[in-house]
């Protein structure tokens, strides 16, 4: 095997297995920063010895081996082998002699990337720390993927991620699972951080390419990660579904020269069933977990009605509307009542909905958010009011920040002028 | 990115029941492959005589009834992936064919997904 080759697999190979890896080292070694350094020599040394030996039958117990090893001499020679130390040793040294021991430590495994994840997206941490680390230390991204996905500079990443294990080094965090009291607070957390890195990939807020996928897939595959490491939680399902759902459409809502495609005009056929399938079993699970009325859920039950319809005459509207009032009860926010405006005037006739937005104009929070004048002129155009939706199509095309959609206003805004 | 794999193996070696072995250590990676949010779906060929053909040349349609006794491969099985890179597809099908033992698994890239 070419350096070249080992390269390549190793590269695979990090995104796979350093989760875990980066995981079981912080437990014992009680320190995310180390752990990871530990993972990343063990990954030098694979680097250096796969092309002579080859890819091991186990390349993640391998490489947790020499991992341990690792930490062990670097314990020895720092002279901090206390008695602490020394159990750790012993603790790494137990499971150290091949493969058996390895699936006798899935289920530990397990317990150590939920801690992980609880840790990367812990309350002392600002939002933009939190996600940069999940990417980090659960995607497996590298600091300059991280810094492309957020059209940042690197060092803007590194300085981040070296502060958040700072931070979570003094505030000594501790490597658990939160106890109950704490437990869906902090759930909640790493939920919205999951769910921000989604929207990071499936609404790019800035730059001319409406989507970023790599950040929607990253995004997506951690939910499904979560989703098995917390079986019984409602809104983890919910995530997962609405993420799979809105998924299954990206196919169909960026046209030929990356123009958006918004919803009641994509072609149906594009959507991907495979995930649309996946998202109604997930929302069905957490609904048979009782969480129907959750935030997430009553998203993702919103974003299924458009999926079971197969045209775009075909959606329940009524059904939307009654979802976004319930929506409007756990989370409200002008966002949340803004759509659902415009279920209203999809179910009840554009009046219906145009008041419901009037009631808005004067919310601060959406004094630059480009949707809200967006909806209103739709709203306006369909009552034939052509002036001012054409006024208000240009307003949401000044406010808008992505070129696609700005562009999409000006041709809607142009649309009205010609009435 | 996504990927289907096909499984191809021998006739004979289809034919022949899987170990209880063999069985629990495919579960336990088809197991980690979903837990790792990259197995999507996937399927086994069942183990029955229904297999057909369907053919088109020109406007003439043909149906051609299995089993087609003299391939050398039969398919064993499918799995969309959802993977980061062709290399991680590659790792995972490495893995598949310590459980799933000798055969091919032709992998190839399709337009779908994120």
């Amino acid at each position: 095997m070419s350096t070249l080759e080992t390269h390549h697999t190793l590269d695979a190979l990090w995104r796979i297995e350093s989760p875990k890896l980066i995981a079981g080292l912080s437990r014992m070694v009680r320190d995310v920063g180390l752990a990871e350094e530990l993972a990343q020599d063990a990954f030098v040394s694979a680097l250096v010895q796969w092309p002579e030996s080859g890819i091991p039958r186990n390349p993640g117990a391998w490489l947790m081996a020499v991992a341990k090893r690792r930490a062990i001499d670097r314990f020895r020679r720092e002279g901090v082998l206390g008695l602490k130390h020394q159990e750790i040793a012993r603790e790494m040294l137990l499971h150290d002699d091949g493969e058996p021991a390895v699936d006798a430590l899935v289920d530990d495994i397990g317990d150590d990337l939920l801690r992980l994840i609880f840790i990367a997206c812990h309350p002392v941490l600002s939002t933009e720390a939190r996600v940069a680390l999940t990417l980090r230390l659960l995607g497996g991204l590298s600091t300059i993927e991280i810094a492309r996905a957020f059209l940042v500079s690197e060092s803007v990443v590194a300085q981040r991620i070296v502060r958040a294990k700072r931070t979570l080094a003094e505030a000594r965090v501790p490597f658990e699972v939160p106890n109950a009291s704490e437990r869906a607070a902090r759930l909640s957390s790493v939920l919205g951080v999951l769910y921000l890195i989604f929207n990071e990939g499936y609404a790019a807020t800035a730059g001319d390419d409406v989507l970023r996928p790599a950040l929607c897939e990253d995004a997506l595959r951690l939910g499904r990660v979560l989703a098995q490491l917390v079986p019984n939680d409602s809104e983890v399902h919910a995530l997962v579904a609405l993420m799979e759902i809105q998924a299954s459409r990206s196919m169909a809502r960026v046209g030929p020269s990356g123009e958006p495609i918004l919803l009641l005009e994509q072609d149906r056929g594009k959507w991907d069933q495979l995930l649309i399938r996946r998202g109604l079993i997930a929302l069905e699970r957490a609904e048979l977990l009782g969480g129907a009325l959750g935030p997430y859920a009553l998203q993702a039950a919103i974003a299924a009605c458009h999926a079971r319809a197969h045209t775009a005459g075909q959606t329940d509207w009524t059904r939307i509307a009654a979802l976004y009032d319930a929506l409007a009860q756990v989370l409200p926010s002008p966002v949340v009542q803004l759509n659902r405006a415009v279920a209203v005037g999809m179910a009840y006739g554009a009046a219906a909905g145009l008041e419901l937005v009037d009631a808005l104009t004067s919310e601060p929070s959406l004094k630059g958010y480009h949707l809200l004048p967006s909806v209103r002129g739709d709203l306006l155009e369909k009552l034939s009011r052509f002036n001012e939706a054409g006024a208000e199509f240009e307003r949401a095309a000044a406010l808008a920040q992505n070129v696609r959609d700005r562009t999409l206003m000006r041709e809607r805004a142009a649309r009205c002028t010609r009435r | 990115m996504r990927f289907v794999s096909i499984y191809k193996l021998s006739p004979d070696r289809f034919a022949a029941p899987a170990s209880e072995a063999e069985m629990t250590a495919m579960g336990r990676l088809i197991g980690e492959m979903q837990a790792a949010g990259v197995l999507i779906d996937t399927g086994g060929t069942a183990p029955t005589d229904v297999s057909l053909r369907v053919r088109r040349a020109g406007s003439q349609t043909t149906v051609t009834d299995g089993p087609f006794t003299e391939s050398k491969e039969v398919i064993g099985g499918y799995a969309v992936l959802d993977v980061q890179s062709k290399d991680e597809a590659i790792l995972w099908t490495r893995r598949f064919l310590d459980c799933a033992g000798d055969g091919v698994v032709e992998l190839m890239e399709v337009t779908s997904g994120p």
